[in-house]
């Protein structure tokens, strides 16, 4: 009888349904999805870790990569083991007791890998009892969630065009949501989704047109076959709206906008896209015609609030463009805008959100000097909202840059970058951890970091805001003050977002510095 | 696409933020490109006009350290003979393309074609005639270990301090107009990522010195006596940090010959020691 009652048990154990990943608050020991829910919050309710202990938090454990790359992973973690990307292409998983692997995939990789910013990963997903990695060579492959063998292995696009998958994939449903990256090579970008038992392709969304398209009128000639426009950051899905939520990158090449006039649609757009058939619902672009390689990648936020006298689904966006966005997520309204960090190219946005540009903000070749810089007050790493404090908190960066213009020529799987930037000698860039009202973008508090972070953070239920900076610090900040409580050198540039879970009853904060992913208790 | 400043961010007396230079060379590196497996042995791109549009690349990204004429400045004197980093084209154009590590040179994300252009102006730099320095290097060491007192801050070989810059080298990375201003007007040129701080504890101590690094909640220094200083910023009540030289102008301590002199050694002191 307990034979078979295991039998009946056992192949349950570590599934994880769609169910569960609508509703992580019913076991906030897991950290299921990239951002912890589906609205894009990362925040964790636990709590045992909070303001009156994290001055006591202590490495329990740590684990080395072996790679050099930078280290963006998200962990995710199912009853007791966390699942880790490592660069290029990797996954591990690991005990969260011990720190032990568990078991390990290693994807052998092509030596004519054509990436602009380092082959990276972001993290996995996992549905069923599978694990979803995309790889640099753009293929999505699905792992045993029990040993790591491949159960599948598809094609997502051809790496030696220089696309590739650095994204964490996202589950929804019975598909897994990918993006591609290669917005510096010229691509016709796209976001997929596959069948999560077999990989076949359920649907594509072109984020980039085919003649006769009506968006190909937004193209000066046809300069959209190469208009880039990638989808390398995880977004956000609603079940109730059944739309999924996406940012995309910069039209292409970054900085020559005098080949491609026109919006450039969909680059640096948010598209709501049906989660079943990948149709567009709508769609804001946040830069039209960019020039400054503004990249609409960062990780939108879902949440419910008054605005405009009644309460409405709304869609936090702080952007690159260094503009703080209110949308309405049922039909992409535009509710309000405004600067979080210093920019110098836009007077404004318009009563549709349009921004109203200061001439003379476009590349150059001598150099054009504007903020924000190419990195942007915001990029890829997540920002968190805290139901508790009811605070968006984001890792702003402020740096100029002065943008050159340059010639483009499309050559296939060659970068198409039509220009380039420095610095602006002289000026110092710096950064902060800023806490936004949301639905005014009027900020709360701000902690002021040495230089320009580019690590995401975390909110938890125990009134803290964890987060890292370039200079290899962890830290803790109070949520609803942002007074420092907390810090730790972890001895790597960070590059990745913070998470929490629950081992063996205990809580705990994950974040990679360097080329090792922290584990940090309360003993 | 996600341009990081800095997982390159060194060990060393370079780990701070006014490196912005050195964040954003490696920001450039971050934005790694398709490997260049393949180049041609020589520029395809020298033209005249080539030459001329390369000037203009050359004018936006590069004269601001190498000078408008690629004669030096904080950077490089690039209009010799032999660039010892680059005798052959397609190492040039990769120094071009990626920078150079551990050094304040970025890499840069032009089209190749481009690219090529470029190092077709800064070869071209080299065909002209080089600024001549008249002064006796001999006698340029003398007045820099003797009058000058160049190494009571500055480091050659083993000798000397270290609240300066060392010099091994320095004629390789200045040209001589540009070491000549900076002796006549130290502060005409205070590297990005060279800072004196001045520190007032709580309660009231002051430590002044080089900064040799920082971060949001501390910073480290070297007084003038070589002794190190480590601080949780909580733990200070005033921070004054500049782009500052405590280097004492030399217009009216060496006349026109001693300085000749003492450049001429300079210019000439290429590391080769």
């Amino acid at each position: 009888m307990r034979l078979l009652l295991l039998g009946v048990i056992l192949p349950l154990w570590g599934q994880v349904t769609h169910e569960r990943l609508l509703h992580p608050e019913k076991e906030p020991g897991n950290w299921l999805t990239y951002s912890g829910n589906f609205a894009g919050h990362r925040f964790s309710p636990l709590k045992q870790i909070n303001e009156s202990n994290a001055s006591k938090l202590e490495p329990a454990w740590v684990y080395q990569s072996n790679s050099l790359q930078k280290f963006e992973t998200t962990p995710i973690v199912v009853d007791g083991v966390m699942y880790i990307s490592e660069a290029p292409s990797h996954v591990t998983a690991l005990d969260t007791k011990t720190g032990r692997p568990l078991w390990k995939y290693r994807r052998t990789m092509a030596e004519d890998i054509r990436v602009c910013c380092g082959q990276v990963n972001r993290g996995v997903a996992v549905l069923g009892d599978l694990v979803y990695v995309g790889t640099i060579d753009a293929h999505l492959v699905a792992l045993d969630a029990k040993t790591g063998a491949v159960r599948w292995d598809v094609t997502v696009a051809d790496y030696r065009a220089g696309l590739s998958i650095t994204v964490a994939p996202l589950a929804v449903k019975d598909k897994i949501i990918v993006g591609i990256a290669g917005g510096e090579y010229g691509i016709r970008g796209f976001l997929d989704a596959y069948d999560a038992k077999t990989g076949k392709q359920a649907w594509r969304f072109w984020t980039v047109p085919a003649a006769g398209d009506p968006e190909a009128k937004t193209w000066a000639g046809d300069s959209y076959k190469n208009g880039s426009a990638a989808t390398w950051v995880t977004g956000a899905y609603d079940p109730e709206t059944n739309l999924v939520y996406w940012g995309t990158g910069n039209p292409g090449p970054d900085w020559n906008g005098d080949v491609r006039a026109g919006d450039n649609l969909y680059s640096d757009c948010l598209l709501a896209l049906d989660a079943d058939t990948g149709k567009l619902k709508w769609y804001f672009q946040f830069t039209p015609h960019d020039v400054h390689d503004w990249d609409a990648t960062e990780v939108p936020v879902l949440i419910d609030a008054e605005v405009r006298g009644r309460k409405r689904k709304l869609l936090l966006f702080p952007n690159r463009n260094a503009f703080y966005y209110v949308l309405d997520r049922t039909n992409g309204q535009f509710l309000m805008g405004k600067p979080y960090a210093k920019q110098t190219w836009a007077t404004g946005l318009d009563d549709s959100g349009r921004p109203i540009r200061v001439p003379g903000t476009s590349p150059t070749v001598a150099g054009t000097r504007v903020w924000p810089s190419v990195g942007g007050a915001n990029n890829w790493y997540s920002p968190s909202y805290s139901p508790d404090t009811g605070l968006l908190y984001v890792a702003a960066r402020e740096s100029g840059a002065i943008y050159f213009f340059g010639q483009a020529d499309f050559k296939l799987g060659e970068q198409y970058n039509g220009g380039g930037f420095r610095s602006i000698p002289g000026e110092e860039e710096w950064g902060a951890i800023r806490a936004l009202k949301p639905t005014t973008g009027e900020v709360a508090w701000e902690h002021r970091l040495f230089t320009p972070p580019f690590s995401g953070v975390l909110s938890t239920a125990g009134n803290l805001v964890f987060g890292a900076t370039n200079e290899g610090q962890a830290f803790a900040l109070q949520a609803s003050t942002g007074k420092l409580l907390w810090r730790f050198q972890g001895g790597g540039v960070a590059r990745a977002n913070p998470m929490s879970f629950l081992s063996e009853g205990k809580q705990h904060v994950a974040m990679a510095l360097g080329n090792s992913l922290y584990v940090f208790h309360v003993r | 696409m996600g341009i990081g400043i800095s997982d390159i961010i060194r060990a060393g007396p370079f780990l701070t933020k006014e490196v912005d230079s050195m964040m954003w060379w490696a920001a450039l590196l971050l934005f790694q490109p398709t490997p260049v497996l393949d180049l041609p042995a020589k520029n395809p791109y020298t033209t005249a006009a080539d030459i001329a549009y390369g000037k203009q690349l050359f004018q936006g990204r590069c004269a601001g350290c190498h000078g408008p004429e690629g004669n030096g400045g904080k950077g490089a004197n690039l209009a010799v003979p032999m660039l010892g980093r680059a005798a052959q084209d397609p190492a040039l154009y990769r120094i071009i393309r990626y920078g150079i590590p551990d050094t304040e040179m970025p890499g840069s994300l032009m089209d190749p074609r481009e690219l090529w252009q470029t190092a077709a102006f800064v070869r071209s730099l080299g065909a002209l005639p080089a600024t001549p320095v008249s002064g006796n290097a001999a006698n340029g060491e003398r007045v820099l270990r003797g009058k000058a007192g160049c190494l009571q801050c500055h480091a050659l070989g083993n000798d000397g301090g270290r609240m300066g810059p060392a010099l091994n080298g320095i004629g390789a990375r200045r040209s001589a107009a540009h070491l000549r201003a900076k002796i006549l007007d130290p502060a005409s040129d205070v590297p990005e990522t060279f800072r004196t701080v001045q520190l007032t504890t709580r309660d009231g101590k002051v430590v002044r010195g080089i900064r040799l690094n920082e971060d949001s909640w501390s910073i480290q220094v070297r007084d003038a006596g070589d002794r190190f200083h480590s601080f949780w910023k909580e733990d200070l009540a005033k921070i004054a940090s500049e782009r500052r030289t405590t280097m004492p102008p030399y217009k009216d301590r060496l006349n026109e010959q001693e300085l000749d002199d003492l450049v001429a050694f300079l210019a000439a002191e290429r590391g080769a020691r």
